[in-house]
């Protein structure tokens, strides 16, 4: 019932087929990532190489002033394995200026200033590198809302958006990302000391399971608790997806004519490709 | 009698019917090189499959004069041929449609008759309902078709049956879902199970062809597969990837089967008839 577990070996056939589908057929041949050292973006990475080879992969690594020194270092360490073509670019000058302008600033619109940033940076090297930037949010992130807008959730494609955080480290285990960035404990590193799981209140684990059973499963939030979860955190976690669904979505436009963009001029994206 | 049944599973390109015929001509030029008496494609091979607001544009009729259908036509005479495809009909309805074509001829075109229009499926939107299940005399015998959601209803496979279908052509564009510890997805184990205990219930051969490529974040499995009546695998094409699966089948093993097996001769149709109209009779 709470099984998350997943077969490696099909969900990487699967996620590398994306990759190469998706970025090939629109005429592109390479890919970008943000390596920030987290498990996210190391994993996206290695899918993508495995997805494009190596050659065709570039890294950019993003640090803040205040970025944890072990966060360049765990990129470096998907780079180097890969001998990917890299790039380092402090954001601290560019984000500095906007911080400054109100010293009562909160750590969240910090945190979501430097995520913006770096989709600039990131976007911005598309254009250099003629390759398409890959998205690093994975299910929990999404479903929970824990992410920047038009920040770190903005990419061409998303390889790794349907796996939680607890399948995601399954597969990391499985592809061999480098041991200390599956071990360490995830974290923005938006500010000193920051980990996700402090800053949410609880453990992807724990929250992962009922997600599970919420989305995939489709139980009612009294199922969720006869089976063992607090009413408490079933009700948070509810709440938390159901205020985020704007993430999930581009800006609804309002409806005047017959055929409105969004409700009825319906295409894939990979319409003609 | 020997049948050399092929199966293309093949990726389209999303609403490019010019690119996907091309892709045909090829698939049914490997075919026949290599000696194939039946090429079956997958749904809407001709189109693509999520198509969405591209339905119009994207339809043919299955006449000579066709742009499309005359090439496919043409290399009937050669091998017989399903293809899949959207087709308008006089009063402008749309369906999901396969054409059995045969030298020169169009022998039967069936139009789905069941539309998923839930979770991730939107079919009943975009196109019309087809009403008619019909089995069809081809010169290997008698051959019925059906497409994807139509083999998930246990009705359609069973009135091909008794409407003399010894042959059944599957033909899908399904997307893989449910990931899992295991091996296969769960829509792959769904169908080949299906599959497989229709070959087995019918004691006649179940073709399923299921197309492959990527549309937006769907991935479609593959994995076409051909049952005897006995309900063994005689050939499984590839996961995920673009294949020709070709086989060999005995069409005298429905005689050998049915004899050791009578579960057509023993089916009784006015039973069914019967509660049929009485369970009908109630609502």
């Amino acid at each position: 019932m709470f099984d998350l577990t997943i077969n490696t070996d099909v969900a990487h056939q699967i996620l590398v087929g994306f990759i190469k589908s998706e970025v090939t057929r629109v005429g592109y041949s390479r890919a970008l990532i943000n390596l920030s050292g987290g498990l996210d973006s190391a994993i996206s990475c290695v899918l993508a190489v495995d997805a494009l080879g190596a050659e065709n992969v570039f890294a950019l690594r993003l640090p803040y002033r205040t970025s944890a020194k072990d966060s360049l270092e765990h990129a470096q360490l998907i780079i180097d394995k890969y001998r990917l073509q890299s790039e380092t670019i402090d954001i601290t000058d560019m984000v500095d200026p906007l911080i400054k302008r109100d010293p009562n600033m909160s750590n969240t619109r910090k945190g979501n200033i430097m995520a913006r940033v770096r989709m600039i940076a990131l976007y911005d090297q598309t254009e250099v590198f003629k390759g398409l930037p890959i998205g690093t949010s994975n299910k929990t992130e999404i479903l929970l809302g824990y992410s920047t807008l038009w920040g770190d959730m903005a990419s061409a494609i998303n390889p790794i958006g349907d796996l939680y955080k607890t399948q995601i480290r399954q597969l990391a285990r499985a592809i061999d990302v480098p041991a200390p960035i599956i071990d360490k404990p995830p974290s923005a590193d938006l500010w000193v000391g920051q980990t996700d799981e402090g800053e949410l209140g609880f453990t992807y684990e724990e929250v992962d399971k009922v997600l599970y059973l919420l989305v995939d499963q489709r139980y009612s939030p009294q199922e969720c608790v006869e089976e063992g979860f607090s009413e408490k955190f079933v009700n948070l976690v509810i709440t938390r997806i159901r205020r985020n669904q704007f993430k999930r979505m581009m800006p609804p436009i309002a409806k005047l004519s017959n055929r409105t963009i969004g409700y009825d001029f319906l295409y894939l994206r990979d319409w003609g490709t | 009698m020997k049948l050399n049944l092929s199966l293309a599973q093949i990726a389209t390109k999303l609403g490019d019917v010019e690119a996907n015929l091309e892709k045909h001509l090829t698939y049914i030029k490997q075919a026949k090189r290599q000696g194939t008496d039946l090429l079956v494609f997958p749904e809407l091979s001709l189109t693509g499959y999520v198509l969405q607001d591209l339905v119009a544009s994207v339809a043919h009729k299955p006449t000579e004069d066709d742009p499309v259908f005359k090439h496919l036509l043409k290399a009937s005479r050669d091998l017989d041929l399903v293809v899949g495809f959207v087709d308008e009909d006089a009063r402008h309805r749309f369906y999901i449609a396969s054409a059995y074509l045969s030298g020169g001829t169009v022998m039967h075109v069936h139009h789905k008759v069941y539309l998923p229009t839930y979770g991730l499926f939107d079919e009943g939107r975009f196109f019309a309902w087809g009403d008619s299940i019909r089995s069809f005399d081809t010169r290997f015998g008698r051959v019925g078709m059906l497409i994807c959601e139509d083999f998930w209803h246990a009705s359609p496979p069973y009135l091909l049956w008794l409407d003399g279908a010894d042959i059944m052509l599957f033909s899908s564009a399904s997307p893989g879902r449910g990931l899992t510890d295991k091996e296969k997805l769960e829509s792959a184990r769904w169908v080949e199970r299906v599959s497989k205990a229709y070959a087995s219930m019918f004691t006649s051969f179940v073709a399923h062809c299921n197309r492959v490529g990527f549309e937006d974040g769907l991935l479609f499995w593959g994995g076409a597969t051909v049952n005897d009546p006995n309900g063994e695998l005689l050939v499984q094409g590839p996961y995920f990837e673009e294949s020709l699966t070709s086989t060999e089948i005995d069409l005298n093993q429905l005689r050998r089967t049915r004899a050791r097996l009578p579960l057509l001769r023993d089916e009784r149709t006015a039973l069914v008839q019967k509660e049929m109209d009485r369970i009908l009779s109630r609502v």
